[in-house]
């Protein structure tokens, strides 16, 4: 069975992004999810399934009960999934599925964290690295996350020829987007000079290609199609997903320049019946500066090697060839956990919808969203379109 | 590196590893099926699934496939490192694994390079590091 135009997203919602230390994770959770149904048209009761990841700074353990707890949900299907930054897109396929197989009918997809306010900087740092390097092989060594993709940079330059400049543009070009986005944690504009004498953190990476840490959440109501009607806004399709899972510690990949975004995008294709061309804008894993360039070559839209050049010559710009992370991604927008990729999903349904202002992209009536999770470890791509496909 | 850093944590799948990094030697399981080496070592091989395992040493030799200087510490313990070369080793046998580069040149590594095993002591422990091989 394939979930093409087994759901459609009807709601989304973001909540407040920054330095929050009044709301708790779940309160932000909450704020998304009520922003969501509001902007659906539904009530509390129209749903009867929740999905959401996990949490590194609140010591719940099954977050997706604790969650409909909180909400005042007792829903018949409930699934809290753990694939790091690629659990949002991960978590609307497990809500198609529950629609398709007639587990439930309205599916609440919702995940953040108060990472910024929940925990220090240190505290976030370390965690990340305790949690995605391995315990017994990698931790001896002192790795960090950063360190770890700055390994994958590093290897990418030597094969690929890819430059710093490159990637310090993918993060100028970012936050232009982010400026024009009204919820975005980061909203100064900043030029490729900025990027490359930031604060070093891992060779060749500085503070500037690096994700930000926020607090944040973002939620999507998904439900049948046939009771869609009633939606305020243009109901958005899921086209195609598609997974890869090919490693977890990033020793242990297959390859530093060849990851499971090929075979994710692949299925998500072939499961939409589309091509790369199909796309109107991509929404893209963007944890660090690299990672995007590596995405759009291994999706079909670069060749090989040729990612890097794609962002400098502005074809990812709003108004290129292709526009990517028009919310302005991770590195500026927000960066809370496992909401990362979720801002991404959100993005692609506000710009099919239509009607963004200066960050519209023209026409756009075919969306990707990339997530990825642990080191390019687990994949998922989406396909999602404004018709009926 | 220092004696304040981590200790290798040893279980049951890897206390065989540890011991012999104790006495100096760097070790790899492989498949008496299919004669695949693997590391981290496992209760099983990856490829065949064979329980049939053992233990062999290995030259200690390998290239760096990548590394990166890190110039902030993930945790306390490495702080007094920075900046430290962490990087990913291709062993001769076949298996990847992470180590440091350390000695004075360490930070001279470049992707390619020949390096060789050494053994640094964490408390009663001691991990596989790697030295480049001036040659
Ligand atoms: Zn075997």
């Amino acid at each position: 069975m394939s979930l093409r135009n087994s759901a459609v997203v009807v709601g989304i919602g973001e909540s407040d992004i920054g330095h929050l230390p009044h709301m708790t994770g779940l309160g932000l959770n909450a704020q998304a999810a009520r922003r969501a149904l509001d902007d659906a048209g539904l009530r509390p009761d129209d749903i009867d399934g929740l999905v959401t990841a996990y949490s590194m700074t609140e010591p719940y353990f099954m977050l997706g009960t604790v969650l409909c707890e909180y909400l005042g949900l007792q829903p018949g299907y409930c699934a809290s999934l753990v694939a790091g930054g690629a659990t949002p897109a991960v978590m609307v396929g497990h809500a198609a599925a529950a629609i398709a197989s007639g587990q439930a009918n309205t599916v609440l997809v919702v995940t953040g964290e108060n990472r910024a306010s929940g925990q220090t900087r240190d505290q976030a740092v370390a965690a990340l690295a305790t949690a995605v390097g391995h315990p017994y092989f990698e931790y001896p060594y002192g790795p960090s996350i950063p360190g770890c993709y700055a390994m994958i940079a590093r290897r990418y330059m030597h094969e690929y020829g890819t430059t710093r400049e490159q990637m310090a543009r993918v993060a100028v070009t970012t936050r232009m987007h982010a400026c024009l986005h009204p919820n975005s944690h980061m909203k100064t504009p900043i030029e490729i000079g900025d990027v490359l004498t930031a604060k070093p953190i891992a060779d060749p990476l500085t503070l500037l290609d690096c994700c930000l840490i926020s607090d944040a959440a973002g939620a999507l109501i998904l439900t049948r199609p046939d009771r869609a009607s009633g939606a305020r806004s243009a109901p958005v399709w899921l086209y195609g997903i598609g997974e890869a899972h090919t490693h977890e510690h990033l020793s242990s990949a297959p390859s530093l320049t060849e990851f499971g975004v090929t075979r994710a995008g692949a299925a998500a294709y072939g499961m939409a019946g589309i091509t790369p061309r199909d796309i109107d804008v991509a929404q893209l894993y963007d944890c660090f500066t690299i990672v995007p360039i590596i995405e759009l070559e291994e999706l079909g839209f670069a060749p090989r090697g040729a990612g890097g050049e794609f962002w400098e010559a502005g074809h990812a710009q709003i108004g290129g060839k292709l526009p990517v992370n028009t919310h302005g991604g991770m590195l500026s927008h927000a960066h809370a956990g496992a909401a990362g990729g979720m801002f991404g999903i959100i993005e692609a349904v506000a710009q099919l919808r239509g009607g963004l202002g200066p960050r519209q992209v023209e026409g756009a009536s075919t969306a990707l969203v990339h997530n990825e999770g642990g080191v390019l470890s687990s994949n998922c791509t989406l396909v999602l379109g404004r018709e009926r496909r | 590196m220092s004696s304040t850093l981590p200790d290798p944590r040893p279980n049951a799948d890897s206390i065989a590893y540890w011991e012999s990094a104790k006495q100096g030697r760097l070790v790899l399981r492989a498949c008496a099926e299919c004669s695949h080496k693997h590391f981290p070592p496992r209760r099983l091989c990856p490829v065949c699934w064979s329980e049939s395992l053992h233990w062999t040493d290995a030259t200690g030799l390998g290239t760096v496939h990548t590394f990166t200087i890190m110039r902030r510490a993930p945790v306390p313990e490495f702080a007094a490192q920075v900046p430290y070369v962490v990087a990913l080793i291709d062993l001769a046998e076949g298996p990847r694994m992470m180590a440091n580069i350390v000695g004075e040149d360490a930070h001279a590594v470049r992707i390619g390079e020949r390096v060789s095993v050494c053994f640094e002591q964490r408390g009663d422990w001691a991990v596989p590091q790697f030295r480049r091989i001036s040659d």
